[in-house]
């Protein structure tokens, strides 16, 4: 139910998120979701795509500096307090969030998909089931593309 | 078995010759040399007549120090060809350095010049335990510089098989190193760095690489542990310069107690870099070379910059010829900020201190309102990187405090891709000063 996440060192200068971005588009590779932490001094680019392998593989021989880590996409019910419900869950269970992003990619319906990277994926996977949160694996999270 | 596993080449037999048939050959080698260059180099014979001096004054080895010392601004005032001692007919081959700062530097070979180029580079490759049969990738780049066609020559006149690769596309080398079988390495060692992380990026480690012939750039005992353990080879630091012929000055033989000089070829002293006065055997100064046996164009005490010492011990290996420290730093490369002398080596090790992993770097000086200021350029790898920032972050603090530790300046630290620092030939170029005033 872990998903793989793609993230890209990029230093703090113009052109650094083309080139990463490029080599993804000639390669053929859609990205479903991004999030861009920066810095002052640098940037992470973290990405979602259907295919991390391949991403991973291309954006290395692209030259760039890639690692491959394991997030969590919470289905999370679209309305006031979804989000809330959630993260109080989360905080009972002093579970730490690294950081989190939506993933946007065809973002309708009642609920919508939140992406989580965990100081510790685990312990956030048993707090969440014992309240009944539905975590999405890849299968489920890209079949809502096809919707 | 074999009782003796690793052949013997015979041109190696000078490397052990008793010291005192070395030494008398130094004189009358020398003193053959000192006349030459009296003979037919005017700057030589000008400054020889300033100190009011014949060739016969050299009667003895110590009465080298009496002698004026050559430098590298000499040669680029008698740029292109004032200090041959050859006229050009007898020329075979000229070589040049870069340039990187102003006119380059131009340097010339006889046939006997490049033959003894050859012998010292045999020497060199059989004091690493290479031989005939092995196969030997020459990834320095061929062209003016003098690394390419000294390494190849040298492997040719060893008996080795060479595949002059040349410098640059990591791609084709990793290739080349996995499916020629190539059993020995010569480049920069930052080069080589680079391109066995990419190979074990790749997941295409060579198999058979067991050794590594590094030189053209001072490197550190903490960068050679890392080649080390990630390649599974032996890494073995050659010196040269081109100046005194190119790479095969000196090498490392397995002790690696420092680097032998081929001294029955080229004479060895440490001076005092200010007042210039020869210091006794184990005292740090910088490296003086004569070339005794060069024709095209001698080299009467010519200083190197670089920071070394001699030692006076005999190495457990049998070599009588003697052995200078391995140069981590240059004279030269020395720079000053806040009042403060800093050497890119110390810089180094601090960084091979944080997770032995970021050894590419360059220093960037400036001045911002009358203040130094230092920035150190770190280039980064997958190994080193996180999807966090707080980790990235962390990161840059532990390098800044390591730094800060070793020189006492606080310094800015910043993160750059793989291979984006500039590099010539291989090298990386260090220290960039950009303060004026």
């Amino acid at each position: 139910m872990k998903l793989h996440q793609v993230s890209v060192f990029l230093e703090n200068k113009p052109g650094q998120l083309a080139g990463p971005c490029r080599a993804l588009a000639d390669a053929g590779i859609d990205i479903l979701t991004l999030s861009l932490a920066d810095t002052q001094q640098f940037g992470i680019l973290r990405l979602l795509v259907q295919d991390w392998q391949k991403a991973h593989s291309v954006l290395q021989s692209a030259g760039c500096v890639v690692n491959v880590t394991e997030v969590l996409a919470l289905d999370v019910p679209d309305k006031p307090g979804g989000l809330a419900y959630v993260l109080d869950i989360l905080e009972t269970a002093k579970v730490g969030i690294e950081y989190m992003y939506a993933f946007t990619a065809n973002a309708r319906g009642e609920h919508a998909a939140i992406i989580f990277r965990f100081e510790d994926n685990d312990l956030a996977i048993d707090a969440l089931k014992q309240k009944g949160i539905p975590i999405l694996g890849p299968v489920e999270l890209f079949a809502r593309l096809l919707r | 078995m074999n009782e003796y596993p690793s052949p013997f080449h015979p041109a190696s037999a000078a490397d052990y010759l008793p010291l005192t048939q070395l030494r008398q050959l130094q004189l009358q080698r020398l003193q053959a040399a000192v006349t030459r260059s009296y003979e037919y180099v005017p700057l030589f014979r000008e400054r020889m007549r300033e100190r009011e001096l014949t060739p016969a004054a050299v009667a003895g080895l110590t009465d080298i120090a009496k002698l004026p010392f050559t430098c590298k601004n000499d040669l680029r005032d008698t740029y292109p060809f004032g200090l041959f001692a050859s006229p050009m007919d007898e020329i075979i081959r000229l070589h040049a350095s870069s340039g990187t700062t102003g006119k380059p530097i131009v340097v010339a070979y006889t046939q006997q010049d490049i033959d003894i180029w050859s012998q010292v580079m045999v020497r060199s490759f059989a004091a690493c335990g290479l031989h005939r049969g092995d196969i030997i990738q020459n990834a320095y780049g061929y062209g003016l510089f003098t690394g390419g066609l000294g390494a190849h020559y040298g492997a040719e006149a060893l008996g080795a098989t060479v595949i002059p690769a040349s410098g640059g596309n990591t791609e084709r080398q990793i290739m080349i190193l996995n499916d020629f079988a190539v059993t020995a390495i010569c480049c920069t060692p930052s080069y080589f760095l680079h391109l066995i992380e990419r190979a074990v990026e790749l997941n295409l480690k060579p198999r058979h690489l067991r050794v590594g012939v590094f030189g053209a750039e001072p490197w550190t005992d903490a960068m050679r542990q890392r080649i080390e353990s990630i390649a599974g080879i032996q890494a073995f630091d050659i010196y040269g310069l081109s100046e005194i012929t190119g790479p095969g000055v000196g090498i490392e033989c397995p002790y690696h107690r420092g680097l032998h000089i081929f001294e029955d070829h080229f004479y060895p002293e440490i001076i005092h870099p200010d007042t210039c006065e020869v210091l006794p055997d184990g005292v740090e100064g910088e490296l003086v070379l004569t070339t005794l046996s060069k024709q095209a164009m001698p080299m009467i005490r010519y200083r190197t910059r670089d920071m070394s010492l001699l030692y006076a011990e005999p190495c457990p290996c049998g070599r009588t010829i003697r052995r200078i420290r391995r140069i981590n730093r240059r004279s030269d490369d020395m720079f000053i900020i806040r009042g403060v002398n800093v050497f890119p080596s110390q810089i180094e090790s601090a960084l091979l201190q944080v997770d032995g992993a970021l050894p590419h770097y360059a220093i960037i000086l400036t001045r911002d309102k009358g203040l130094d200021e230092m920035e150190i350029r770190i280039e980064v790898s997958s190994d080193v990187i996180s999807d966090k920032v707080r980790a990235v972050e962390q990161l840059r603090t532990r390098l800044s405090h390591a730094i800060e530790h070793t020189i006492g300046i606080r310094s800015r630290v910043t993160l750059v891709g793989p291979r984006t620092l500039a590099r010539s030939e291989g090298k990386l170029n260090r220290v960039q000063d950009l303060r004026e005033g």
